[in-house]
């Protein structure tokens, strides 16, 4: 990295001590938001392989980071299969997440009735641990794909519906009072007031539903045990636990850990893009 | 004078909120076409609530509010203290809404859109956002959209409180120039005595606790009024006269 001034910021020659500091500050920053956490993998990985090589750490109890690596490599076959049918679920899990969450904010918005009657069980659904709802949804749900993709639709779909309904409703109460004004019909203030309102919240509900889906759908593989071949990543663990193959549960869980990381991602970014031209929770990272 | 064309007219309109708060008493106002008056009152003396009345946002407890003629929604602007605009849309999307909640298409409006826009003086920002404006500019906006529809009658409550002097009085000399072009009648809620005797030719005084009109007074300063009215005598006069009918209001409180 350069210390050199940025083009954006031209040294006009009348920089005072305050402006330097800012200047210093904001560049450590965007170096630093990149540098430092991978400076921090590195030396992870390298005491990791340094305690594993000097103490002489057999692989069936700690393997070194370079063996998980070449497992990875190695059972990619298998594993990138698995890897597919996890990523599947939670997407798909997700999109059902987002149909329904959103759905029934909207119907909540509209009426009363419909919230009162049902959002208590929304909340008791969310609060009950999925891990112990999913074995008796194995046992009611024959097909085992649409046992874990309700699995982690029940996770993910809470923070959507909740942070969706809370927009809904936040919108500026003078604009309310404007639509109002002009005789806005119930689809109107919806699509034109009420919705577009609701985008920050509901994005901001979609990043940690996107996690969610991908906890429920590693937990509910777990607790739905063997599944021949259209297995996810949480059955290979478990199966190469049984073989006391660590290499292969370290890679199993390194490869959820990036699915996790890539899905978080790929929603910020979504989230950015949708937000840059208006919101303020966009504009900081511009400035 | 001739007679103008009557718009509105409170009948010894009330508003009693949750049983006991009594937020207006007895009010009467006739409102006629081409009118600028201004609400002028302490905090707390019903202003807000009256122009609420008028806009239907709330019904009367007491007393009637009726309009001549037919009347329907297109029939009312409203700015507020805020600017009050979707962020999520441009300033041209901003000042389309009500033509939109009507049912119009943008492409049909696009004119009276960007004529209101020029009228303002932001005829070259109709694709900004909010956020790229200044506040005195998104009061523009907001007044552009609430004359877009060039509606019978435009309320406006205190629009400029939030705004600095300088731009304020800009806005001031604007909005005449505004009611002079395009003839809009106008009911203005402000705590200035200045503004209101600057901007309009009829003020109402009113008094809190509980909410009701003190005085009417009439600026009979012609328009089109330009900047060296704020210097004249007359103007000292008419702030004098204001100033005195507030302070006997307020005091009748203390
Ligand atoms: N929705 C409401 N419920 C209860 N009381 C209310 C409500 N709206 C207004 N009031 C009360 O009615 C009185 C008049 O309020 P209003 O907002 O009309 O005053 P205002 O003249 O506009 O004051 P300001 O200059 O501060 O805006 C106040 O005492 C206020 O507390
Ligand atoms: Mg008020």
């Amino acid at each position: 990295m350069s210390f050199a001034l940025p083009a954006e910021m031209p040294d006009t020659g009348k920089v005072d001590a305050d402006e330097l500091k800012r200047r210093q500050r904001a560049r450590f920053e965007r170096v630093g938001k990149w540098l430092l956490p991978i400076l921090m993998l590195a030396l992870t990985l390298y005491a990791w392989d340094r305690i594993v090589v000097l103490n002489d750490i057999p692989h069936y109890i700690l393997p070194g980071p370079g063996l998980v690596w070449e497992t990875l490599i190695k059972d990619w076959g298998t594993l990138s299969g698995s890897l597919l049918v996890t990523v599947q679920i939670t997407l798909m899990a997700l999109a059902v997440a987002v149909i329904g969450g959103v759905g029934l904010a909207i119907l909540f918005t509209q009426s009363r009735i419909v919230e009162m009657s049902f959002f208590p069980y929304a909340v008791i659904l969310q609060v009950t641990p999925v891990v112990a709802i999913a074995p008796l949804i194995f046992i009611y749900v024959e097909n085992r794909m649409v046992g874990l993709l309700l699995c982690a639709w029940i996770v993910a779909f809470f923070p959507v519906l909740s942070n969706t309904t809370l927009g809904l409703n936040s919108a500026d109460h003078n604009l309310r009072d404007l639509f109002r004004i002009y005789g806005a019909t119930r689809w109107q203030r919806l699509r034109h007031l009420q919705l577009p309102s609701a985008l920050p919240y509901f994005l901001g509900g979609l990043r940690i539903a996107g996690g969610l889906a991908l906890i429920g759908a590693v937990v509910a593989e777990f607790v739905a045990g063997t599944g021949g071949r259209a297995s996810g990543l949480a059955f290979r663990i478990q199966e190469a636990g049984y073989q006391l193959n660590i290499p292969r549960m370290f890679a199993g869980l390194v490869l959820i850990a990036a699915t996790g990381v890539v899905i978080y991602a790929a929603l910020s970014f979504l989230s950015y893009m949708l937000l840059r031209k208006w919101h303020e929770s966009a504009l900081k990272r511009e400035g | 004078m001739e007679e103008r064309e009557e718009i509105l007219r409170m009948e010894n309109v009330g508003k009693t909120f949750d049983g006991s708060v009594v937020a207006l008493e007895g009010m009467s106002l006739v409102v006629r076409s081409g009118d600028f008056i201004s609400l002028l009152g302490p905090s707390g003396c019903g202003k807000s609530t009256a122009l609420r009345l008028i806009s239907d946002l709330i019904h009367p407890t007491s007393g009637r509010i009726t309009w001549s003629g037919s009347h329907d929604v297109g029939d009312l602007g409203v700015v507020f203290q805020e600017a009050t605009l979707m962020p999520w849309a441009t300033v041209a999307e901003n000042v389309f809404l009500p033509f939109r909640l009507r049912g119009k298409r943008f492409g049909d409006v696009a004119d009276e859109v960007q004529d209101a826009l020029d009228m303002v003086g932001l005829g070259s920002f109709a694709s900004a956002y909010p956020r790229e404006l200044s506040g005195g500019m998104k009061m523009r906006v907001s007044i552009a959209r609430a004359m877009v529809t060039r509606p019978r009658l435009i309320l406006m409550d205190e629009p400029f409180a939030a705004l600095d002097e300088i731009t304020r009085f800009k806005l001031n000399n604007d909005l005449l120039r505004l009611r002079d072009r395009i003839g809009c009648t106008v009911i203005f809620v402000t705590h200035s005595v200045f503004e209101s005797v600057f901007l309009s030719d009829r003020i109402v005084v009113m008094a809190a606790r509980p909410g009701r009109v003190v005085r009417e007074l009439n600026v009979e300063e012609p328009y089109p009024r330009a900047e060296d009215f704020r210097t004249s005598s007359e103007y000292a006069g008419y702030t004098r006269e204001a100033s005195g009918a507030l302070h006997e209001a307020m005091g009748e409180v203390a």
